[in-house]
């Protein structure tokens, strides 16, 4: 039954009623736009969120010292807890399973001097773990190995804004670096993975933890351990063993349970955790509000074809009259619906596209509010969808009629 | 070609029944060309509506070309009313937004021709009512006589048995009723079986039988000398 006739009679009457088109349109348009709006905000707050952690591996926990809070078994309050190698090790020994890579950092501030280029730098000792842990990524060269770490050399690796403020053209790889007034040997250049997130990260230079402890004290002291947990832990474990290691600090140095600042962790997976379940309520914000208004315009829509019918009563009664069967009549109805809802849908999702794009949202938490194909596909069915149920009530109520009444019909 | 015995049709009026038409007996011969006669509330629309099958009879008896009609489906009906009813009504009831070949050719879409044979039909249909070269002009730019010949037209298309008009010249000026009732008489004289109802008296005299009811009854069924004019 559908030929291309039927379509003509569709276009024709949809043509020659074009205000009416356009308004029965309008409901569903701006319902689409409306949602994929909200969809592409919704959107752009999660890509938000991706790319602010993007720097650290997902899995990651930060361990920091401070100072004691609470006196605990004859100790003062304002304690300095300092980590060192013997804790790293017990750390590293105790929590194998859980831990997947793990480093000490020891942090220093140097004038670096190459030639006449002279800038200060913050330097990171670690260890070779690390690279994976902050995904940095080695452009030349390599990175901290273990046996820079077992025989303190003088190697760093440097970030590319290092090399570019100090080297410009020359490849720096072999060439040695004056660190407060101590020549290292640079062996590798990293680029940060994530474009746009602070640029201090890329001004960072890498060393081997062991080289700094023994040039910069002479000690074993660690000012913050950085781990990644086994990615097979859910975010209820990952969340427990953060805890876990750091009540195993806590005993370590007497620290009272309930003290807060002598040593903290930042946990990925709690972050993680809180972003999931604000992206679910978003989504199911976006969701519930967008079914409102689709809702809305497939109500809209129906009404209008309800209004459409009847005023084709006389039209419809004159085809029954020459021979129309009921389901032809249905068939124009329902298609007509579904082609209005479909086209303006698709009018709708185009306008609230162009509407997400042609605004700079960045500064508003919003990062690419794109709108994607599954959405585009998504919509599509659930358009047809909307269309089949606003045309079920006028496509029968026009069926029904009989010849006879909507030729009296004036 | 049409036999009708015994026809009760009543209408529901809330509580109350309205009978409109009280046992009709009508047969109607292949080439006749009958005036259906009546004032108005005599039950002569509901009649043509029941023989064009566009309404159901209450109790009786209803045979078309041999085919009781009968408890029809929607769909049923809706294919009799194309195979072997042509239309024409007081008020034209053209689509106004198709044009005059276009309405034309619609029964003939509900019969499932292809496009081309459609307007080739349509065409040639148009001609014979004297507007093909009014084929695409709308409705309402067309005037009331010519409107009648494009819906005559389209009843036409279809070749039906049984044209069936309802006041055909209702709508419009003596001159141009004369118009078409001559093309009616034309067509009759081609064979075409044609009912026509009105409650003028010229135009009934016009037709070779009339028939006039009253309060739902027959009250008279005669042949006439028909008034020719061609």
């Amino acid at each position: 039954m559908i030929d291309l006739g039927l379509f003509r009679e569709i276009f024709q009457s949809l043509n020659k009623n074009k205000l009416r088109t356009l308004l029965s349109g309008f409901t569903v348009a701006f319902a689409i736009m409306l949602f994929t709006i909200l969809f592409g905000i919704a959107n752009g707050f999660q890509n938000t969120f991706n790319n602010e952690f993007a720097g650290d591996a997902n899995n990651s926990i930060f361990i920091y010292s401070g100072r004691t809070s609470k006196a605990v078994e004859g100790y003062q309050t304002g304690r300095r807890i300092q980590f060192d190698n013997p804790l790293y090790s017990e750390i590293k020994q105790e929590f194998s399973d859980d831990i997947e890579f793990i480093t000490g950092r020891v942090y220093k501030n140097v004038t670096a001097s190459f030639g006449n280029e002279k800038s200060n730098y913050s330097v990171r000792a670690v260890n070779p773990d690390h690279q994976f842990i902050e995904k940095s990524e080695i452009k030349d060269g390599r990175f901290i190995n273990p046996l820079d770490i077992k025989n303190n050399t003088k190697n760093i690796v440097i970030g590319n804004l290092v090399v570019e403020d100090l080297f410009g053209e020359i490849d720096p790889i072999g060439k040695y670096l004056d660190l407060n007034k101590i020549k290292f040997k640079i062996v590798g250049v990293f680029v940060e993975r994530t474009e746009g997130s602070d640029s201090n990260e890329a001004r960072v230079i890498y060393m081997p933890i062991s080289t700094a402890q023994k040039i910069y004290g002479n000690n074993d002291y660690i000012d913050q351990i950085n781990l990644t947990y086994n990615p097979s832990l859910s975010e209820e474990e990952a969340i427990a063993f953060g805890n876990k290691i750091v009540d195993k600090i806590k005993e370590v140095f007497f620290v009272a349970d309930n003290d807060q600042s002598a040593v903290r962790a930042r946990n990925r997976a709690r972050e993680n955790q809180e972003i999931t379940q604000f992206n679910g309520v978003l989504a199911i914000l976006v969701l519930i509000i967008g079914m409102g208004t689709l809702v809305a315009g497939v109500v809209g829509i129906s009404n209008i074809m309800i209004f459409i019918v009847k005023e084709r009563t006389k039209e419809i009664g004159i085809r029954k009259a020459l021979g129309a069967p009921p389901s032809s009549i249905k068939l124009i109805i329902v298609l007509e619906s579904v082609f209005v809802t479909a086209i303006s849908g698709y009018v709708g999702l185009l306008l609230g596209g162009a509407v997400l794009n042609s605004f700079d949202l960045e500064d508003y938490w919003i990062t690419d509010p794109g709108v994607s194909t599954s959405l585009v596909i998504g919509a599509t069915f659930t358009l047809i969808l909307a269309g089949l149920i606003a045309a079920y009530v006028p496509a029968n109520r026009a069926a029904s009629i009989k010849p006879i009444v909507a030729l009296r019909d004036e | 070609m049409l036999k009708i015995n015994k026809l009760h049709k009543s209408y529901k009026m809330g509580d109350s029944s309205l009978h409109v038409l009280k046992g009709i007996n009508l047969h109607v011969e292949k080439g006749e060309m009958v005036a259906i006669m009546g004032s108005s509330g005599s039950g002569k629309s509901t009649l043509l509506n029941i023989i064009g099958i566009l309404d159901e009879l209450d109790s009786g008896e209803y045979t078309l070309d041999g085919i009781e009609i009968k408890d029809l489906t929607e769909k049923k009906a809706a294919q009799y009313r194309n195979k072997f009813l042509g239309f024409v009504f007081q008020s034209f009831n053209l689509i106004n937004f198709k044009n005059a070949l276009e309405n034309v050719a619609l029964p003939l879409y509900y019969q499932g021709l292809k496009r081309k044979e459609r307007q080739e039909k349509a065409m040639f249909h148009l001609e014979k009512v004297g507007l093909a070269d009014w084929s695409t002009h709308l409705p309402n730019e067309l005037s009331g006589g010519q409107k009648q010949r494009v819906a005559i037209a389209r009843a036409l298309a279809a070749e039906p048995k049984l044209l069936l008009a309802d006041e055909p010249t209702g709508a419009l000026d003596s001159a141009t009723s004369q118009d078409i009732m001559q093309f009616l008489q034309q067509l009759n004289d081609e064979g075409k079986t044609i009912l026509i109802v009105t409650h003028e008296e010229d135009i009934s005299l016009m037709c070779k039988r009339i028939v006039r009811l009253k309060d739902g009854v027959i009250m008279e069924d005669k042949k006439i000398k028909q008034n020719r004019l061609i």
